[in-house]
């Protein structure tokens, strides 16, 4: 099929053709792969890269064996002594890499889910992943007890978030799914999911309550390797589909009708869209709990810092990974030697930024 | 002028839910013509236009595109022949001219391929052939009504199909808008032989740059052909229930519709 119809457009590629000058883009073309990435995208993206990893250094030397960051690189590269060895690799870094991960996977998802729906409150909460993971974990932890319940807390929050985003969205469709009937069901379930917490929490012993409260506020506290590999597991799979997603959501955002008349079969996006984002929320919940505000907040921050018309999915992540392995890291200075929640922290520190961001703004809207 | 057609409807009826807009429709879109579809509010123009588009399905009949149903091709193969330009789109807040237009290409891109030389190509000669170009790095949402609309005609015309529908393209604009949006459709037409459908409510601009005229009302095509033959003041007495002389205009010896007091 002849697809250049243009009078003076080349007739195929490799002819001489006219040059746009795209200013603040940086074309990228190799073979068949072509894009054109915002500069700002890759300059945020590289400075949160940058401070993430740093801070995680700087994370898993803190403690009561304290590790230089020289130190930790020789451990990494399987020198240092056998007690370094063994608090870095076995006890802290677990911990850390959870964060990383988790936050990144969450920011993903609510990238995604704030582009579909073109509303800023379609984070994952909304979508019924917090909710239903919420109602799977107390309940394991309320009704398994605490020693029966560990090990099935990550897969009873799992199959909780599951089972509800896949009722909201049964719920939210007709004749296709609208964002802001989408957000309004979430809600709705989301309340009724959130009474069956307080009446798990009431009904349960001290202990158990207490334990529960702490899975709410979302910590990477005390995880280990098995927490992390199903997590970094499902990233290596559902990364890189959220940034093909990304590709449909630039043109999802325009609306249903241009969407469809731009070729994008819509159905079957949105519901790639919709099961990316809430596998990505359920795998980080399961292993974090529902951090708060990641999903919310960091898309937001995100767009802000890079410009444009809807959050970059990876710029997300890599703030995600940021806000929470910083949030952790606060989050045992603060009250040092004891500790917080790192989901206490993530809202603490995220708001006041994205407050201070929308300030001094001139975006009228959000997403 | 070819009498040929590449997008046809047959025995449509086209209804939102269980309320039926409209019944046995049968329209061949002239190629590498101006088709103008006008009728009073209401009387399911915009809705044969989407379902023409492949935005709305028949709830009966087919449409279809080089022979074959519309809704059973590829929808992303359908985007390379046929461009439809909704009713006042929105684009996102924050979208420059350049991102808009830059997602004309969509349906010739793969995931991996997003900004191929042939795409800049074919963008940068939308961009200018709309005489957008300088305003590429503006935010759509910061360009007066005019603009906005060759802004996403550009779009379209970066999707490079040969046929273009356009829902009221002019809606909203002022007379001096309506004007350029119409100049360019007609350049479209004639400097790129693509086929144009629009939805339109002005009768002596839609007669003026229509090479046929498609008069519907209650759901049905009243008639159709050129402007000459269509616009009488019996017809628009009969669909409009408009009482009017029609003229010549001065301009182009099309037909003018004079509107009388009732």
């Amino acid at each position: 099929m002849v697809v250049t119809v243009l009078p003076r457009a080349p007739r195929k590629t490799g002819d001489a053709v006219t040059a746009l000058p795209l200013p603040g883009r940086v074309v990228l073309r190799a073979g068949p792969v072509s894009a054109a990435v915002p500069l700002r995208a890759i300059v945020v993206g590289v400075l949160a890269l940058a401070l993430a990893l740093s801070l995680a250094v700087i994370s898993v030397g803190r403690g009561e064996f304290p590790i230089p960051p020289g130190a930790v690189w020789d451990v990494l590269n399987g020198e240092g002594t056998r007690a370094q060895q063994h608090i870095l690799l076995q006890l802290r870094m677990p911990r850390v890499v959870c964060a990383l991960l988790v936050g990144a996977a969450l920011a993903m998802s609510g990238a995604l889910t704030q582009t579909f729906a073109r509303n800023p409150l379609a984070s994952p909460d909304v979508l019924g992943v917090t909710g239903g993971a919420a109602v799977g974990a107390v309940a394991a932890i309320v009704l398994g007890g605490i020693t029966g319940g560990i090990l099935g807390v990550p897969f009873a929050a799992l199959l909780g978030a599951t089972v509800s985003a896949a009722l909201i969205y049964v719920l939210a469709y007709k004749r296709g799914i609208d964002g802001y009937r989408l957000v309004l069901v979430g809600l709705g379930v989301g309340e009724v999911l959130s009474a069956i917490v307080s009446y798990l929490l009431v009904r349960a012993d001290l202990v158990d309550a207490k334990q529960a409260t702490i899975w709410l506020t979302g910590s990477v506290s005390g995880r280990d390797w098995s927490n992390v590999r199903p997590l970094a597991a499902a990233l290596l799979v559902l990364a890189p589909l959220a940034v093909a997603a990304a590709v449909a959501l630039r043109v999802l955002q325009f609306g249903d009708d241009t969407a469809r008349a731009l070729g994008l079969r819509l159905q079957t996006a949105q519901l790639a869209v919709v099961a990316i984002a809430v596998a990505l929320a359920a795998a980080a919940v399961s292993a974090g709990g529902p951090v708060e505000f990641v999903a919310f907040v960091v898309p937001q921050i995100a767009l802000r810092l890079c410009g444009g018309s809807r959050p970059p999915v990876i710029v997300s992540g890599l703030l995600g990974a940021l806000l929470v392995v910083g949030a952790d890291l606060a989050a045992r200075i603060v009250v040092a030697p004891r500790e917080l929640p790192a989901g206490l922290l993530t809202a603490m520190i995220g708001a006041p930024y994205l407050l201070w961001l929308l300030l001094r703004g001139t975006r009228r809207t959000i997403a | 002028m070819s009498t040929t057609s590449r997008l046809q409807a047959r025995d449509l009826r086209l209804a939102y839910g269980d309320v039926t807009v409209t019944e046995h429709l049968d329209v061949d879109v002239v190629d590498g013509a101006i088709t103008a579809i006008i009728g009073p509010n209401g009387c399911g123009k915009s809705t044969l236009l989407r379902a023409l588009g492949r935005l709305l399905r028949p709830a009966a009949g087919q449409v279809l595109l080089d022979g074959r149903q519309i809704d059973r091709a590829p929808t992303r193969e359908v985007a390379k022949i046929v461009g439809v330009l909704p009713q006042s789109p929105v684009a996102p807040e924050g979208l420059t001219v350049a991102d808009l237009v830059m997602r004309g290409r969509h349906p010739h891109q793969s995931w991996f391929s997003q900004w191929s030389r042939a795409d800049e190509g074919i963008v940068a000669e939308a961009l200018r052939w709309t005489d957008m170009i300088d305003l590429a790095d503006r935010p759509v949402d910061a360009l007066s009504g005019g603009q906005r609309q060759r802004a996403w005609i550009s779009m379209a015309l970066a999707q490079g199909t040969d046929l273009l529908l356009l829902d009221e393209p002019t809606t909203y604009l002022d007379l001096a808008h309506q004007i350029d949006v119409l100049d360019l459709a007609a350049r479209l037409h004639r400097e790129l032989r693509r086929t144009v459908v629009m939805v339109l409510h002005d009768l002596s601009l839609a007669a003026r740059y229509a090479d046929i005229l498609v008069a519907m009302k209650d759901g049905r095509i009243v008639v159709s052909g050129p402007p000459q033959e269509v616009l009488t003041p019996q017809l628009l007495a009969d669909v409009f229930g408009l009482r009017a002389l029609v003229v010549p205009d001065p301009a182009t010896g099309t037909p003018l519709v004079v509107p009388l007091p009732r």
